[in-house]
């Protein structure tokens, strides 16, 4: 049985964060991090270090021995500070101990419902919240089904499938003249192919971590366009805001809100205006620096007011706002979208557009990366049994498919089962079966 | 009225495993079949085993089946597949002298204590509250049991295709069996149909032999059974030719007139052993394909030409045999055919093979949507053990999907049901490195004396070779080396420090058995079958502990049972599209519920959930 770990609490950055581990491996991780095996059910402030004893983060404890347990096995939680780095670092440093993988959704119930530690009214609860999570990830495995991710994983799998039906065909039909006795030799350049293929698609994961902290929208636009009083709506109403900070120059405030379940990081910048004042100017720099990575530039303008700003060269996507809609209004081609930021007149269209432009973005950004950690350690996973079949040599061919197996069972919760019938199909589409 | 324990309908594999298996338990057995001088007839081909196949062999033989025991009387031509690949990929084969197979098996049925043979018909069946009371005979009349096996092979509906003339028939020459398939279509059994076909058989006095090519048998034939020593009759070659493009010519100027591609025969044909209509169809880019020229006994002339099945009229089957080389004066003795039967969709039973609409009716073989002989005979097997249990007030019993090829094919069968006839490959198991046709006796001979019926003689045998295999472990991990004594033995071993155990040694590559007994003479004293399963076991030990694994966790999810009582469709939060597929076969165990497609965790936790509300009093039977 392996053991088990996962971020316990919510959403990063917060106050604390909490990893909880089951399983038997845990008393090595509690030797490893902390140094000692706690007294169980006793909370213990300690250091955690990683394994070349460099300091992680201090850290309470906590050892719960089976069968007293949540889960009835062996369980730890380290409360830690709840700094996205921390957390990650740590994470990555449990997924080296041997025996330790990150757990699946649900699975903590689910042991804990396996060794009979949750009557019926707790289990429903908890079936309930399973269900949620299992419908975010539905909803992720959905956006991965569509579009470049889909078919990258889909030309995997067909790779997989035929590198596999052609070992299994030289095994299953050994009398078969169709089927030349060497046809697998052929397969291991296809292989390797796949594998440095899956290699570059994990560090593309890696590179755009960032990416997936949300998405950047900046509000622009000559002074006194109201880009304030944007902010502050955005922040005040119907939004959920996570954190609120001032911003780290003195002309950008961040707020992060979180649309349609996606994380974004709305940015307020310094008016865009022709300026010979030294500290204005560095600040429009800073402001044309941030609109080069955002995503979305809201560009303000006074209807009442109008003022011409010239936008440096970006690849963001720009809207065009009319703002003081309450004092007039304008032409429809120059500002598609208007509204008031002080009245809130026209402002439901403005949430309901920046809502759809965020479920597209997610969808974009789904089709090029692997979106979570789960799929970047199954693509690991999936990696090493392939490089393990690679070093093998023909003369144990029946583990070198042994380990594309493997390979299969990993990446196939990503790119979709492969299944036996899937090898005969293509082994029946290629040879001429039946002496 | 006569009485019986457990009767059984049907002469074949299926049902010859399921009356030998019943009777071995004890249970008064009845064997129903039309002819008992057809008792053990192998209708196609003349050949036991083969990849997966042969696997089957060496489990039913470990279960003390008939199979193994019969084929090693009756093999001609004994091969090893394989043989230059790993352990869990190579297969026993042999050719099969007909009459000497079906001899060996009827001497082993006669032979066989409580086991008795009714020549008849089976035409209908007593159902009393909704379960199995007997059958009704053409010429006995009614009998009463509560155990029936059904092992009718292509004989519900059968019919019999040869160009355009068709005919209904169970096998050349046979009658069908139509009135008890009524019967099963009456109880709202669902079925399906599905066809196979046989080549035209070949007088082999007419063949012109010189210039074919030939292939060996083995120098040293390896029985399939465990309780046989030696192979005593004699091993002949077999003759190969080869289809060409007038061969191919023919067939294509002709494929509207083949059964086939008329559009007469609606059921799915394997894809594994296609007619020939089907190869040209489906590869005429190929120059030639091959055909062995099998004969069917040392002292038979016909030949059984594999690789040519046809539903082609006799004409044309006259013109195409003769493009082919050797085959230009050949004469047929039996024309070709193609059959379409009947097969009930085995989603609707349980892993003991008992409907489930129909308890005390169980069904066993080709009934059930496989194909081969190997298939048939060991879901007789199976059938047989569990009609005799229940006729004891026993519960059902079943070999795991972890345990044995055995129990792949019945969980793929019931679980998943058949697109077209089933037949089993290695590839089918994921636990194929375990389940080796050489260690087919340590997987299930246990399992079997445990149930009760294993004779003296092989559980004696089984005892003392494992006795020793236990031993030569036990001595194989007490010795070892440092890395530096094994370099002056002339092994490659990294210079690390570590001593190896003698068992360690065995796993690598180039270091056997026999280079372990100059060092340590001890390993003289075992056999060679048990230094092999050493050195196989010792070579797959690093998989064989990570598949113990996923066998672990398969095996808890399969003794989480899921009550009979909990309603499906009452369960909230469950998908409809969910809600049918778990009502169009209730899962019985957590493990079988993991498999329906679709199925996520909340799902099976819902259903974990409601399932525990009323399995407290189950769970002491689990």
């Amino acid at each position: 049985m392996d053991t088990i770990f996962a971020l316990s609490s919510g959403l990063l950055p917060s106050g604390i964060a909490i990893i909880r581990l089951s399983g038997p491996c845990v008393r090595n991780a509690l030797v490893q991090f902390a140094g000692f095996i706690p007294k169980p059910r006793y909370m213990n402030f300690c250091t955690l270090r990683s394994s070349t004893g460099e300091t992680l983060d201090k850290a309470l404890i906590v050892y719960f021995t089976a069968p007293k347990s949540f889960t009835g096995e062996d369980c730890a939680e380290f409360h830690l500070h709840g700094g996205k780095a921390v957390v990650k670092r740590i994470l990555e440093e449990i997924a080296t101990i041997p025996g330790f993988r990150l757990a699946e959704p649900g699975e903590f119930v689910q042991r804990a419902f396996l060794a009979g530690k949750l009557d019926l009214t707790e289990a429903e609860g908890l079936a309930d919240m399973i269900n949620a999570e299992t419908e975010s990830q539905r909803r992720l495995a959905v956006i991965g089904s569509s579009g470049a991710l889909a078919v990258l994983y889909r030309d995997w799998r067909n790779q997989l499938v035929k590198a596999r039906a052609l070992i299994e065909a030289e095994f299953d039909f050994p009398d078969e003249k169709d089927i030349p006795n060497s046809v697998s030799t052929h397969i291991w350049a296809n292989i390797a192919r796949l594998r440095d293929s899956i290699l570059q698609h994990i560090r593309d994961g890696k590179r755009t971590e960032a990416m997936r902290d949300g998405l950047k929208i900046i509000i622009a636009g000559a002074p006194n366009a109201g880009k304030s009083s944007v902010m502050n709506r955005l922040a005040g109403r119907d939004i959920a805001i996570v954190t609120e900070e001032a911003g780290t120059t003195r002309d950008a405030l961040e707020i992060r809100l979180v649309i349609d379940t996606l994380p974004v990081l709305i940015i307020d910048t310094a008016g865009l205006q022709d300026t010979e004042n030294r500290i204005e100017k560095m600040s429009i720099d800073i402001a044309i620096a941030r609109m080069k990575e955002a995503n979305l530039v809201l560009l303000l303008d006074d209807m009442h007011n109008p003022q011409t700003v010239t936008l440096p060269e970006i690849s963001a996507t720009v809207w065009h706002i009319g703002n003081k809609l309450d004092l007039s209004s304008g032409d429809y081609n120059k500002w598609p979208i208007q509204f008031s930021a002080w009245t809130g007149e026209g402002w439901d269209n403005f949430l309901e557009q920046l809502t759809m432009f965020c479920r597209e973005k997610i969808i974009e950004i789904g089709n090029v990366v692997p979106i979570r950690k789960r799929q970047i350690a199954l693509l690991e996973n999936g990696l090493s049994e392939l490089n393990t079949a690679l070093k093998a040599d023909d003369s144990k061919l029946e583990l070198r498919s042994e380990h594309l197996r493997f390979a299969s069972n990993y990446l196939g919760r990503i790119t979709g089962d492969i299944n036996v019938e899937d090898l005969l199909d293509v082994i029946f589409s290629e040879f001429c079966i039946g002496k | 009225m006569n009485q019986f324990d457990v009767i059984v309908v049907g002469g074949g594999h299926a049902g010859c495993e399921a009356a030998a298996a019943s009777a071995r338990l004890g249970a008064k057995t009845a064997l129903v079949t039309y002819q008992a001088v057809k008792i053990g007839v192998m209708s196609c081909n003349p050949a036991i085993g083969g990849l997966g196949k042969g696997h089957l062999v060496r489990e039913i033989d470990a279960l003390d089946g008939l199979m193994g025991r019969a084929a090693d009387q009756g093999g001609i031509q004994f091969r090893v597949l394989n043989r230059r690949k790993g352990p869990a990929v190579r297969a026993p084969r042999t050719q099969a002298d007909r009459k000497l197979y079906r001899q060996a098996i009827q001497t082993l049925i006669y032979e066989q204590n409580n086991l008795f043979i009714v020549e008849d018909e089976a035409i209908d069946l007593i159902i009393e509250n909704g379960n199995i009371a007997g059958i009704i005979l053409t010429k006995g009349g009614a009998v009463k049991t509560g155990s029936v096996v059904l092992a009718t092979g292509t004989f519900l509906r059968g019919v019999i295709y040869i160009g355009d003339k068709v005919w209904p028939a169970g096998r050349m020459g046979e009658s069908p069996a139509q009135k008890l398939a009524k019967r099963l279509a009456y109880y709202q059994v669902k079925n399906g149909r599905f066809k196979t076909g046989t080549p035209p058989r070949l007088d082999g006095k007419t063949i012109d032999w010189h210039g074919l090519d030939w292939q060996k048998p083995d120098s040293e034939p390896m029985p399939f059974s465990f309780l046989t020593e030696k192979i005593k009759q004699p091993q002949i070659d077999c003759a190969i030719t080869r289809t060409n493009t007038e061969t191919h010519r023919i067939i294509r100027d002709n494929l509207h007139r083949s059964a086939m591609y008329s559009g007469m025969i609606q059921g799915i044909g394997p894809r594994y052993c296609p007619a020939i209509e089907d190869k040209i169809v489906k590869f005429g880019d190929r120059d030639g394909h091959q055909i062995f020229l099998e004969p069917e006994g040392l002292h038979d002339n016909t030949i059984y030409p594999n690789g040519i099945s046809t539903s082609l009229p006799e004409d044309v089957q006259n013109v195409l045999i003769r493009s082919i080389e050797g085959l230009q004066h050949a004469t047929i003795l039996q024309l070709g055919y193609a059959i379409e039967y009947d097969f009930v969709d085995p989603r609707q039973l349980e892993r003991s093979l008992e409907l489930r609409s129909i308890p005390g009716l169980f069904l066993a073989g080709q009934i059930n949507g496989t194909t081969g002989y190997e298939e048939a005979a060991a879901q007789g097997l199976i059938a047989g053990l569990n009609a005799a249990r229940k006729a004891g007030n026993l519960l059902p019993v079943f070999v795991q999907r972890t345990q044995a090829y055995i129990g792949v094919m019945i969980d793929d069968l019931v679980l998943r049901g058949v697109t077209e006839p089933y037949r089993m490959f290695t590839s089918r198991s994921e636990f194929r490195l375990s389940l080796r046709a050489d260690n087919a006796d340590q997987r299930l001979t246990p399992f079997g004396i445990k149930l009760g019926f294993i004779g003296r003689e092989r559980e004696t045998a089984f005892l003392q070779q494992n006795e020793m295999l236990q031993q030569a472990r036990k001595f194989a991990e007490s010795v070892s080396l440092t890395p530096n004594e094994a370099t002056v033995y002339g092994f490659e071993i990294n210079q690390d420090g570590v001593r190896r155990t003698a068992y360690d040694l065995l796993s690598y590559s180039g270091i056997n058995g026999a280079r372990l007994a100059k060092i340590w003479p001890e390993f003289r004293k075992f056999n060679a079958r048990t230094m092999e399963a050493l050195e196989i076991e010792a070579q797959y030990a690093v998989y064989i502990q990570r598949q113990k694994k996923e066998i672990a966790i398969l095996e808890r999810d399969e003794g989480l049972l899921i009550s009979n009582d909990v309603r499906f469709n009452d369960i909230p939060g469950l998908s409809n599209e969910l809600k049918d597929k778990l009502l169009q076969r209730p899962p019985r165990t957590i493990a079988e519920a993991q498999k329906i497609d679709g199925m996520t965790p909340a799902a099976l936790f819902l259903i974990m959930t409601h399932s525990r509300r009323f399995n407290h009093s189950q769970e002491t039977i689990a």
